[in-house]
């Protein structure tokens, strides 16, 4: 079973996101770059699958050369390829990347590719669903539970206070969520393992976006913060606060 | 036109359907646009249809085809490409609801457009600008679309549903459905019947702070008071003292309640992120340092343990 990881690259969830002056943009300079952490997920399920049933893990990342350094954080988990899709940076539209990622994967002979079921920048959750329809494949996201049986799989996916059992035909694209499984850590062995496997370099026409984002800003600051210090007996004045003034019980 | 596809579930419309066919009846006025919804499945859906004229909505289209059961993604992805083609429409809205954003990215693809998830604001200025967080809501971002129609998901509990009667126009339209690459087989509620964190108008939160899952029956109780939502931090649910659906956060849901109460939760930036766009947020803690308070409309400096039970009773009072 040959299986592609597409992960992106985005902030540590410890960054304070910094708006431009001018609102233009996010400000790059400082961040710490991880994998976006549902990729995890993704890739230790791209793992247990080939360890199981044979096959390789391709990893696969779209963005300009400072991503390779999270491709090799992806792949000393235990990969063994991986596809660096070059750009000036990553797209910020969804369609672009689905887009671009079937161009690439289409044709490679995969049975089965994993992504995060969003990614943590932009909360876009639109890769899968968008890869998958460019493909003719199926596609099942916020996947808590995985069983592939040749041409059919079970998944359970994550859904407004329970999840739903889902069945689909082979090949797919899996959104990982958490508690899909326990992403292993990277041990000096795979680090250094990693480091060796080259990282192929994909050049590709992007198509056009067809979304544009105009301005960044900080959400709405809300009114004055009141402390009460005294524990219990001030419960019965925040209680008045939140019938009178908030009006929210 | 504006076409609204409604989010049916096990028969019934959620209630983020009346938030959105709200959010529709606005722009609509905004724009000069007629305003429908679509309802789609098996059978059944006429009687719904009314509900959507308690929010203003003119028009109701229903797709009954037997090939909508059990419940399919990719097939209801491609009915609803088929309705907005015939329908010409050129905004169409979702409620993003965990059918809507799985179904809704299915749909731009088919018809080759921009979407916009998890929508807070929509508004027309020369053009109509989605307003949406980003960063689990560490910063918004306003968003055009350069293709038509323009697609977006709404955020649950981002518009006040506003009753205005309108006389609905039932209208039956057929399409070819399909076969199905994934199915729906069965919903497993673990916490079936209760309310969702994401649709709850208050959610009542708890963190390690709260010592043990043996503690939380205080903060039911304070919850089933309030008809609220329980939640938590993820070490909570990582620790399995509650389940994995009730953590809240940017690796968890993002919510938007009108009140968020944070009981025993320090205010790590990933939960804080997931909490942000909540009207009021109350929190109960007793380090006056944690970050909670950074962040906390009132702020409670206490044991939990002595405050919750007198939240409790204190609401209890006043609610008679
Ligand atoms: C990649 C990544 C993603 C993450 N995503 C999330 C996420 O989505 N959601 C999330 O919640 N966390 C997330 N975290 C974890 C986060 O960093 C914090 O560790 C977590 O939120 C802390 O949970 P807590 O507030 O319940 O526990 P703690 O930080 O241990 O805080 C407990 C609090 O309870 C207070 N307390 C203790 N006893 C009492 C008492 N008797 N009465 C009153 N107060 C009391 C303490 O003062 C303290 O402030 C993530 C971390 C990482 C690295």
């Amino acid at each position: 079973m040959n299986i592609a990881v597409c992960i992106k690259q985005t902030p540590d969830t410890t960054t304070r996101i910094q708006v431009a002056d001018g609102g233009g943009e996010i400000v790059d300079d400082g961040i710490q770059w991880i994998i976006s952490p549902y990729d995890e997920f993704a890739i230790e399920e791209a793992l247990k699958l080939t360890e199981a049933n044979g096959g390789e893990v391709t990893i696969v990342s779209m963005g300009p050369a400072r991503v390779e350094k999270t491709i090799r954080e992806a792949l000393a988990m235990g990969a063994q390829k991986a596809i660096r899709i070059d750009c000036e940076s990553i797209p910020n539209d969804p369609g672009v990347t689905a887009k671009v990622l079937a161009e690439v994967l289409r044709g490679r002979g995969f049975d089965l590719i994993f992504t995060g079921r969003q990614a943590i920048d932009g909360d876009q959750a639109q890769v899968p669903g968008r890869l998958a329809h460019l493909l003719d494949w199926a596609c099942v996201s916020v996947v808590i539970d995985l069983a592939i049986d040749g041409d059919k799989g079970t998944a359970l996916r994550e859904v407004e206070g329970g999840s739903e059992r889902v069945h689909f035909t082979m090949p797919a694209v899996i959104g990982a969520n958490r508690h899909l499984n326990e992403p292993r850590y990277r041990n000096m062995r795979g680090i250094m393992k990693a480091k060796r496997i080259p990282i192929e370099v994909v050049q590709v026409d992007a198509p056009a976006p067809q979304l544009e984002i105009t301005s960044y800003s900080y959400p709405p600051q809300k009114g004055e913060r009141k402390l009460f210090e005294n524990g219990a007996s001030d419960v019965a004045e925040v209680v008045r606060l939140l019938r009178e003034e908030a009006q929210v019980i | 036109m504006i076409l609204i596809i409604s989010d049916i579930q096990e028969g019934k419309l959620r209630s983020v359907n009346a938030e959105v066919y709200t959010a529709a009846v606005a722009l609509g006025k905004e724009t000069g646009q007629p305003v429908a919804t679509v309802l789609l499945g098996a059978s059944g859906l006429k009687e719904l249809a009314a509900t959507a004229g308690n929010y203003g909505v003119e028009k109701a289209i229903v797709v009954e085809d037997a090939g909508l059961a059990p419940f399919s993604p990719d097939a209801y992805a491609a009915a609803i490409a088929h309705v907005i083609r015939e329908t010409g429409a050129s905004v169409v809205l979702m409620g993003a609801t965990f059918t809507g954003k799985d179904v809704m990215p299915r749909v731009a693809q088919h018809l080759d457009v921009a979407l916009v998830q998890d929508v807070i604001n929509v508004r027309d200025e020369g053009g109509l600008v989605f307003t949406r967080p980003m960063y689990a809501g560490k910063v918004h971002a306003d968003v055009r679309v350069q293709t038509s129609p323009a697609l977006a998901t709404i955020r649950p509990k981002s518009y006040k549903p506003a009753e205005q009667a309108a006389d609905v126009a039932v209208e039956p339209m057929s399409v070819s459905v399909p076969a199905a690459k994934v199915q729906v087989v069965a919903y497993e509620g673990s916490s079936n019947g209760k309310l969702d964190v994401t649709e709850a108008d208050i959610i009542v939160s708890g963190g390690r702070g709260m010592q043990g899952a043996d503690k939380w029956g205080m903060l039911e109780e304070l919850a089933d008071l309030l008809g609220a939502a329980t939640g938590c931090s993820r070490p909570v649910s990582d620790d399995g003292w509650r389940p994995h659906e009730e953590h809240i956060g940017q690796t968890g849901k993002t919510v938007s309640p009108d009140l968020y109460i944070a009981c025993g939760i320090s205010g790590a930036i990933q939960h804080v992120a997931g909490v942000s766009s909540s009207k009021f947020i109350v929190a109960v803690n007793k380090d006056p340092e944690a970050p909670i308070f950074k962040v906390a409309d009132y702020g409670i400096v206490g044991d939990v343990f002595d405050v919750v039970p007198v939240i409790t009773e204190e609401i209890r009072k006043v609610k008679g």
